[in-house]
C-alpha cells in the first residue's frame, strides 16, 4: 500500500529531519521502500517549506506525491499553501498553537477529511524544556495516529538521526508526542 | 557486512566514490550538485583524501587532470553551467587518456535556468560538448541505489579505459532520499604501473595503455598536442593525428558491448516501447503498469549508458515494436540518436517535458492511450 | 665554437632537439638559469614535475626530461594545484608566460597565491603573445604596439610580482634576463621556499615585441632592459610618473606563512592518523 506524507512548515522547525526519520524508519527497520524529497531553493529558506515521504510495501516507483494521504502542518502559512491537493477522506495533522483552524475547517469538511490536533510545540516547550525538539513530538504524533512507521522503527530511526548525546531527549521528546493522542 | 543507509543521492554518488577509490576531488559549489563536494569535504580527510575547493569549474577540472596524473582517482561534480565551463579541460582528457569522473547534476537550462529543478538539458554537451572527434563514455542513475552503484562503475571504467567518463544525474536523483544497500565486497578495477623496459606511453595498440605515474621515473610528456607514441608533439603531421584519434576512438567504440547497459521489460509483446534514462525512468515504469493494467501491449528500456549510445539495443526493439515514445526532461535530445536508429522501423514519439518537473506517469499513459488508439 | 657538449644537456630530451623558440628569444637564458638555480637549491632533478599551459614559455617543460604536463592555455596553475595535492612528495614547478598566467589564467594565479600552496611558477614576461604572432598582453607597456593594438595600447599594464604578493604569495621576485645572477639566486630561492613562489623574468621576444616598438634586435632590447632597470631599494627616489615605462627588479616578498597542502597533511594526521595517500589509485584495498 503506498502512503504519501507531507510534512509542512516553515524553515527551522526541522520539517526535513522529520520526513528523513520517517524515510529511514520505514526503509531501515521497518523494512518497506521509501522515498523522501524536500523544497529547495527560496522556497525552503523561511516562508513555507515541505518534506515528503512515501512509504510503500511495494517498490516505489514514481518518486514524487501525486496527492498526500496525509498531511501534517506546523505552521499556519503552510496549511493553506499545501492542504490543497489532499487526499478525499485523507489525515490532517495539525499543531493547533500554530494553525488557525477556523480558516481549514470548511476545507477539511468539504473534503470528508479526519482532523487531528498535536500540540507539539507546547509539548516541547513545557514537557521536554526545548522548543527546538517540537519536529520529533511531531514524529510521535504521526506514529500514534497513521501507523505508517513502526514505534520500534521510530526510535531506531531517531537515534541514528540526531545528534550524538542528545538521543535521551529525543526519545522523550517521541514518546511525549506518541501519547498525546 | 552488508551496510544500509537511507541517504541523498549526491551523497550516495560520493560515497560510492570513497569506495571506488577517489582519493582527490577538486570543486566547485553549484546547486543542485553541491552536496557531492560537501559529504567529500567532510569524508576525505578520513580516508587518506584530499578535498579543493578550486576558483572555479574550469580550475576544478583542471585540478583533477593534476590529481589524476599524481597517481589518485580524482573526481569533480556540476551542474549545467559548471560543466560548460569545463569543456575545454575535458577534450584534454580525452586526447590526453586521463582517468577522471564528472557528476553533472543537471537542472533546468540553458544559462543558470532554474537551479534547484531539474532537467536533462545536457545529454548532448556530455556527447558534443568539447571540440573535435571522441567517444565519452555517460552513465544515468535512475535510483539513489544507482547513484552509488553507477558512480563506482564509473570510476572502473574510467580507469580500465583511461578516459573521462560522466554521471548524467539530475536534480530528482541527486536530492532525493532513499535506502542504499553497500555490498560487503566492491570490486574495483586498480591501475597498473607499466613496465619501464621500452615503455611508450601512447602506444598506437588495441590494448589500453597501462598508466604511469608522475614521480615514478618514468619521465612522461603529457600534452593535449596531438602527440606520437613518445607523447611529444607531432601537431603538423597528418598521419600522428589520424593514429591517435581513431585509436582513442575505437578503445570505445570495440569495447561498447562491454560498457553500454540497459534494462528492458514487457518488451517481448510491447507495441509501444518507452525509452528512458535518469529519473524520468521512474514515471515511465508507473505508466507502463497502468498501461498493462488497461490491457495495452507496452514495455520500456531504460538505458543506463547514454553514451556509447545503445544502437544495437533501440534496433532489437524497433524489430518489433510499432511505436517508440521517448521520455526525456528536455526537448529532445536523446530522442534524435532513437529517431536515427529506429525510424526505418518504427514510428518515434517524444514526450520531452520541461520546466523542471518529472513528468507524471499519467502524461505519459495518456500518450500511450492516443497511439494505441484508446 | 667549442664541441663540448653543455653540462646542463642531460636535464633535457635529446630527441626533442632542435627547438621551436626563435634565435635572439630569453627562453634559453631562462632554462639556463632554472637549471643553475636547481642545481644550486640542491634539488632532486627526478623528482621535479612541470606543468604549463600554452604559449612558448609553456614549451619549456616539453625539452626538459622529467614528468611533464603541457595543459591547456591559463591552467597550467589549476593542474598543478590537483598534481601536487594529490601527490605531495613531488616538486612542481610552473612554467608560464605573462599572456598564459596573466590574461586567461589570472583568476588561478591569484587563488594559487592565496592559498600559497607550495608550487615554484616562473613567468617569462615577454609583454606579448608571441605564439600567435604578436598580440598584446596584460603587462604590454602603455602605447607600446602589437598587432592587435596598431595604433598603440591605452590599457594599462599588470605588476605581476607586486600582483602576486598581494594576493598572498610568500616568495615574488622579478629580474630581467640580463641579471642572470639575480635570477639564478631567486629561482633557487623559490625552489626552496615551502609556500608559492612566483619568479618573474622580464625577457625579449625580438620577433614580435622588438619588431615592432622599435627594437628589432636582441641588442636593442637588452639595452632597452638595462637602461630602464631600477631595484626596488631605489624605489623611494622615485616618483611614479617617473616609474612609468620602467622595470623594478628585487625581491617583493619572502616569508614564511602557512602552507596550503601542508594544511591538507595536518587535516590527514587528526582524521586518518597519518599523512594523505599517494598513488592510492594503484591500490585494490582502501580503508
Amino acid at each position: 500500500m503506498r502512503k504519501e506524507i507531507r510534512i509542512a512548515g516553515f524553515g527551522g522547525q526541522g520539517v526535513i529531519l522529520a520526513g528523513i526519520i520517517l524515510g529511514k524508519a520505514a526503509s531501515l527497520f521497518d523494512h518497506n521502500d521509501a522515498v523522501q524529497t524536500q523544497s529547495y531553493g527560496p522556497e525552503a529558506r523561511g516562508g513555507a517549506s515541505k518534506c515528503e515521504v512515501i512509504i510503500s510495501d511495494e517498490e516505489i516507483d514514481y518518486p514524487k506525491v501525486k496527492h498526500p494521504d496525509i498531511l501534517v502542518a506546523m505552521s499556519h502559512e503552510s496549511a493553506l499553501k499545501y492542504m490543497l491537493d489532499l487526499k478525499d477522506n485523507g489525515i490532517f495533522i495539525i499543531d493547533p498553537g500554530r494553525v488557525i483552524e477556523s480558516e481549514i475547517e470548511d476545507f477539511v469538511k468539504e473534503h470528508n477529511i479526519t482532523l487531528y490536533r498535536a500540540p507539539a510545540t507546547e509539548t516541547a516547550e513545557n514537557e521536554i524544556g526545548l522548543k527546538i525538539v517540537a519536529n520529533i513530538v511531531m514524529i510521535g504524533a504521526i506514529t500514534k495516529i497513521t501507523g505508517v512507521i513502526s514505534k520500534e522503527a521510530a526510535i531506531k530511526a531517531i537515534e541514528d538521526s540526531v545528534p550524538h548525546g542528545t538521543e535521551k531527549k529525543n526519545i522523550e521528546a517521541f514518546e511525549a508526542g506518541y501519547n498525546l493522542v | 557486512m552488508t551496510e544500509e543507509l537511507f541517504i541523498q543521492g549526491n551523497e550516495a554518488c560520493a560515497e560510492g566514490a570513497l569506495r571506488a577509490g577517489c582519493r582527490f576531488f577538486g570543486g566547485y559549489p553549484i546547486t543542485p550538485s553541491t552536496e557531492v563536494a560537501e559529504y567529500l569535504a567532510r569524508n576525505l580527510p578520513k580516508h587518506g583524501g584530499s578535498f579543493v575547493q578550486m576558483e572555479d569549474e574550469i580550475a576544478a577540472a583542471g585540478s583533477i587532470i593534476g590529481g589524476s596524473w599524481g597517481g589518485s582517482k580524482s573526481m569533480t561534480a556540476t551542474s549545467g553551467p559548471g560543466f560548460s565551463l569545463m569543456q575545454e579541460n575535458i577534450g584534454y582528457a580525452f586526447i590526453t587518456e586521463t582517468p577522471i569522473v564528472i557528476v553533472d547534476v543537471q537542472r533546468g537550462s540553458p544559462s543558470t535556468g532554474q537551479p534547484t529543478m531539474a532537467a536533462q538539458g545536457d545529454m548532448m554537451q556530455a556527447r558534443w560538448g568539447s571540440h573535435g572527434d571522441y567517444e565519452p563514455i555517460a552513465l544515468s542513475p535512475s535510483s539513489v541505489q544507482e547513484y552509488f552503484d553507477f558512480t563506482i562503475r564509473a570510476f572502473n571504467l574510467s580507469e580500465k579505459f583511461r578516459t573521462p567518463v560522466f554521471i548524467m544525474a539530475d536534480e530528482i536523483i541527486g536530492h532525493m532520499r532513499e535506502k542504499i544497500v553497500i555490498p560487503d565486497k566492491i570490486d574495483i578495477t586498480p591501475r597498473v604501473m607499466p613496465d619501464k623496459e621500452n615503455f611508450l606511453p601512447f602506444k598506437n595498440s588495441d590494448e589500453v595503455n597501462p598508466m604511469p605515474s608522475f614521480g615514478q621515473g618514468y619521465d612522461i610528456h603529457v600534452t593535449g598536442l596531438t602527440h606520437d607514441e613518445r607523447g611529444y608533439p607531432d601537431a603538423n603531421n597528418p598521419k600522428t593525428h589520424d593514429i591517435l584519434v581513431r585509436r582513442l576512438t575505437n578503445k570505445i567504440l570495440d569495447n561498447k558491448d562491454e560498457i553500454i547497459s540497459v534494462e528492458k521489460s514487457h518488451c517481448d509483446d510491447a507495441d509501444i516501447v518507452l525509452v528512458t534514462y535518469g529519473a524520468p525512468f521512474r514515471s515511465a515504469i508507473t505508466a507502463v503498469k497502468d498501461a498493462r493494467e488497461e490491457g495495452l501491449k507496452v514495455g520500456y528500456l531504460k538505458i543506463n549508458t547514454p553514451w556509447p549510445f545503445p544502437e544495437e539495443e533501440i534496433k532489437e526493439i524497433a524489430k518489433t515494436a510499432e511505436d517508440i515514445i521517448v521520455v526525456e526532461m528536455n526537448l529532445g535530445q536523446m530522442y534524435w540518436e532513437v529517431e536515427r536508429v529506429a525510424c526505418s522501423q518504427s514510428n518515434t514519439h517524444l514526450i520531452g517535458k520541461i520546466g523542471g518537473e518529472l513528468p507524471h506517469p499519467n502524461e505519459i499513459l495518456s500518450k500511450i492511450e492516443e497511439i494505441g488508439g484508446k | 665554437m667549442s664541441d663540448e657538449k653543455s653540462p646542463f644537456l642531460k636535464y633535457l630530451r635529446e630527441d626533442r632537439l632542435p627547438h621551436i623558440f626563435c634565435s635572439g628569444c630569453g627562453i634559453g637564458t631562462i632554462m639556463n638559469g632554472f637549471i643553475q638555480g636547481m642545481e644550486d637549491a640542491e634539488m632532486d632533478f627526478d623528482n621535479i614535475a612541470m606543468v604549463s599551459g600554452i604559449g612558448c614559455s609553456s614549451r619549456i617543460p616539453g625539452y626538459m626530461k622529467c614528468d611533464s604536463l603541457h595543459t591547456t592555455h591559463g591552467r597550467a596553475i589549476s593542474f598543478a594545484t590537483g598534481l601536487k595535492t594529490s601527490n605531495s612528495d613531488l616538486d612542481v614547478v610552473v612554467f608560464t608566460g605573462d599572456g598564459d598566467a596573466a590574461a586567461i589564467g589570472g583568476n588561478h594565479l591569484i587563488h594559487a597565491a592565496r592559498r600559497n600552496i607550495n608550487l615554484t611558477v616562473i613567468c617569462i614576461n615577454n609583454n606579448i603573445y608571441g605564439m600567435t604572432g604578436g598580440q598584446i598582453s596584460p603587462t604590454s607597456p602603455h602605447k607600446s604596439y602589437g598587432s592587435t593594438a596598431p595604433y598603440g595600447v591605452d590599457e594599462y599594464p599588470f605588476k605581476l610580482a607586486e600582483l602576486v604578493t598581494a594576493a598572498g604569495a610568500s616568495y615574488a621576485a622579478r629580474w630581467t634576463t640580463l641579471k642572470v645572477d639575480d635570477m639564478v639566486r631567486s629561482i633557487r630561492d623559490a625552489l626552496k621556499n615551502p609556500g608559492f613562489s612566483f619568479v618573474e623574468i622580464v625577457s625579449q621576444c625580438p620577433t614580435y615585441y622588438g619588431r615592432k616598438n622599435k627594437l628589432k634586435t636582441p641588442v636593442d632590447m637588452a639595452s632597452y632592459f638595462k637602461n630602464n632597470t631600477i631595484f626596488t631599494s631605489e624605489l623611494p627616489s622615485y616618483t611614479e610618473k617617473e616609474l612609468e615605462g620602467k622595470i623594478v627588479v628585487g625581491e617583493f616578498v619572502n616569508k614564511q606563512k602557512g602552507e596550503f597542502v601542508d594544511n591538507i597533511k595536518n587535516l590527514s594526521k587528526s582524521h586518518y592518523g597519518k599523512d594523505p595517500l599517494i598513488y592510492s589509485a594503484y591500490s585494490e584495498d582502501f580503508d
